[in-house]
């Protein structure tokens, strides 16, 4: 065994442990600066621009830094404030509808039907259209003259309603319930189907009526995906943009404009670089945190599911 | 306590038909066992007893009234199911109360039955423990307790014990045994194991190929069986079956096959003479071949022994009369070599005979 590990030249059994040592570093190298490249670097410049009163005439560099001004103006100004509201809003009623529906409809279908396997299709198919043409549809759809609703409200005698207008953010939740029920539609049904059917008999032989069935036996059991699922829709409706975006442009007033319309008319329009990079940050704090409490939740399940299996063992 | 009445009992899967028209009456307080091979039609008679499939033809009559139309829990059943069928996220006393919650009972009244099926099926340290922390045998409990709690008079046990182990499974069996006693139910209990079937049941109902081949106490199927499949399924080991004719020699009646030549005595000897047919099965279960060194030869089978499988004081023998396969059982101390030629005596009172083309009993 060579012992002289003083020189540099080094025999070529020490060449290759150094190589094998350095091999998992080698091989995760790329991935590490393509990450570098594509997710820290424009993180941590967003972070630093939001600390600066910058134009977008100006490099980064040039702006001024302004410490957390850009964050306290952001909490005083009564139209961030709308808009954060609006975004809340939007997403949890959003979530909710669709999280009722979606489970109800799941409720409904699982069933053996003769061409069921089609209508499931047919039900996801809202989820695959792009969002910008969901937003055209809607948008022809909910025209004040011409859009479907109204001619066929006019059609049956009822009054006429300000789909875009009055009603914008109605309407709005209206048309992401649409594309997204489907969403939860698909997993809740997943769920159901994966539902021990011994249990279920053993309810209907305990004389649970199917109503009883469902709260007692099939939400209870289908919880743990469905809490994710609504986690996972959350952080989805605080990001949505296109379909806003061609629907009303968060009109009319502040309506329907949401957090990631606003950032993109502060960037744009009013030119406040460093502003909107604080209004991103204090989105991205909100969903930071539902992502970490989704995380959190499935780690608690694992640690609920780790000590019942221990204490079974200890009895066994 | 109800009587159970099963009137031509059809069961079709589209144009299948796996249920071909099941009648039985089971009396009050009884303990009737469905037994037979897997694909029989058992678990699936028991399953439109309880509602859980719908009936394709025939009706179900629990005491006189129709009710193959009711809802499962308009029978007035509990069920124990092979694989417990717990619910997951509730507790032990969640589990056993489930029913009588729905039922809106008082919660004292609930709490005093949960307390009282919990000691009778031993499980009252673990009432607040979810079934995931429970092993196999105290699932099981909580299953047998869940339908005793529920106080109906009919219970139905879907294959309860399968799922356990050996010495489980015994101990289990001794202990629904002890309850079947003591609970006054019309129990109907659904298995593939003939000891089981054997050891719980009032009577016994052998099920094969989507009919009922027998029933009867386990005494009558075990002494009686009215065909082969019934004789061949109850009893460990399985009886051993030897074509055979029917000859005449000097006066007396003699089954005859390729090795042996027994003779029939009383009974036997006038059944074969009335049936006509010289062509059957001769039936003799092991325990019915009793090793002897002075047996007469038309009393006895000789047989070779192939192989020997030591199970305790008893040895299972498999021999070769004539090219047939013949077990028997002998003590283990016998002094005996593989492929030695032994004489065994048969209990002429215990023969069974078998029409070869109905495997009919005669």
């Amino acid at each position: 065994m060579a012992t002289e590990v003083t020189s540099h030249a080094k025999t070529p059994r020490q060449a290759s442990a150094w190589i094998n040592r350095a091999s998992p570093y080698m091989f995760i190298a790329p991935a590490v600066v393509i990450m570098f490249m594509a997710l820290i670097y424009p993180l941590g410049y967003m972070i630093w621009g939001s600390f600066r009163d910058w134009d977008p005439s100006q490099t980064i560099g040039e702006a001024e830094f302004i410490g957390l001004k850009n964050y306290v103006t952001l909490w005083n100004d009564p139209n961030f404030l709308e808009s954060l509201s609006v975004t809340l809003r939007f997403a949890f009623l959003c979530v909710s509808a669709e999280m009722v529906i979606g489970v109800g409809l799941a409720l409904l279908l699982d069933r053996n039907i003769r061409g069921m396997s089609v209508l499931r299709t047919m039900f996801i198919l809202p989820m695959m259209i792009a969002p910008v043409v969901v937003g055209l549809m809607w948008r022809y759809m909910y025209h004040p003259t011409v859009g479907t609703f109204n001619r066929f409200l006019e059609d049956i005698g009822l009054p006429k309603v300000d789909w875009l207008g009055q009603n914008a953010l109605t309407s709005v939740i209206i048309a992401d319930i649409w594309q997204w029920t489907p969403f939860i539609f698909i997993l809740a049904l997943a769920a159901l189907q994966s539902l021990p059917r011994s249990a279920l008999e053993a309810a209907k032989i305990d004389g649970a009526t199917a109503w009883q069935q469902i709260w007692h036996i099939k939400i209870p059991l289908m919880m743990p995906v469905l809490i994710v699922t609504a986690l996972l829709r959350l952080i989805d409706a605080f990001k949505v943009l296109e379909v806003i975006l061609v629907l009303t442009e968060g009109g009319p007033g502040l309506s329907t404009e949401i957090l990631a319309l606003r950032i993109s008319r502060t960037a744009t329009e009013f030119r406040e670089l460093g502003e909107a990079a604080a209004m991103s940050n204090y989105l991205l704090m909100i969903l930071m945190l539902l992502t970490v409490s989704m995380f959190a939740f499935n780690k608690l399940q694992e640690i609920r599911a780790a000590r019942v299996r221990m204490i079974a063992e200890e009895d066994a | 306590m109800p009587e159970i009445h099963l009137d031509g009992l059809v069961k079709r899967y589209g144009t299948v038909e796996v249920l071909h028209g099941i009648d039985l009456r089971m009396e009050d307080n009884e303990f009737t066992v469905l037994v037979g091979p897997s694909g029989c039609g058992k678990s699936t008679t028991l399953r439109m007893i309880a509602g859980l499939e719908s009936v394709s033809d025939g009706e179900i009559y629990i005491d006189g009234k129709p009710v193959s139309h009711l809802e499962p829990k308009d029978r007035d059943l509990a069920m124990v199911f092979q694989d417990y069928a717990l619910y997951p996220h509730m507790n032990v006393a969640q589990n056993i109360s489930f029913a009588l919650r729905l039922m809106k009972r008082p919660k004292a009244e609930v709490a005093a039955k949960v307390r009282h099926v919990a000691e009778m099926v031993g499980l009252t340290e673990f009432l607040d423990r979810k079934p995931g922390a429970l092993s196999g045998g105290q699932r099981q409990r909580v299953a047998m307790a869940r339908a005793l709690a529920k106080d109906s008079r009919i219970f139905l046990f879907d294959e309860p014990l399968s799922n356990l182990d050996a010495k489980l499974r015994g101990q289990m069996r001794a202990e629904l045994a002890l309850m079947s006693q003591r609970v006054e139910k019309n129990m109907i209990y659904v298995t593939h194991d003939q000891i089981e079937a054997m050891t719980l049941a009032d009577r016994i109902v052998v099920m094969h190929g989507g009919y009922i081949q027998q029933q009867g106490t386990p005494e009558e199927l075990f002494k009686r069986p009215a065909n082969k499949f019934v004789a061949g399924f109850l009893g460990m080991p399985p009886m051993n079956f030897l074509n055979c004719e029917i000859e005449d020699r000097g006066g007396e009646t003699f089954v005859v096959g390729s090795g042996f030549a027994v003779k029939l005595h009383g009974e036997n000897a006038n059944k074969v003479k009335s049936h006509g047919r010289r062509d059957l099965i001769l039936g003799i279960r092991p325990s019915d071949l009793i090793f002897s060194t002075e047996a007469r030869p038309e009393d006895s089978l000789t047989l070779d022994v192939k192989v020997s499988e030591y199970v305790g004081a008893q040895s299972v023998l498999m021999c070769e009369c004539g090219g047939q396969t013949v077990t028997v059982e002998l003590n283990s101390e016998t002094p005996m070599t593989l492929g030695e030629t032994l004489v065994f005596e048969v209990n002429p009172a215990r023969v069974h005979l078998f029409d070869r083309e109905s495997e009919k009993a005669l």
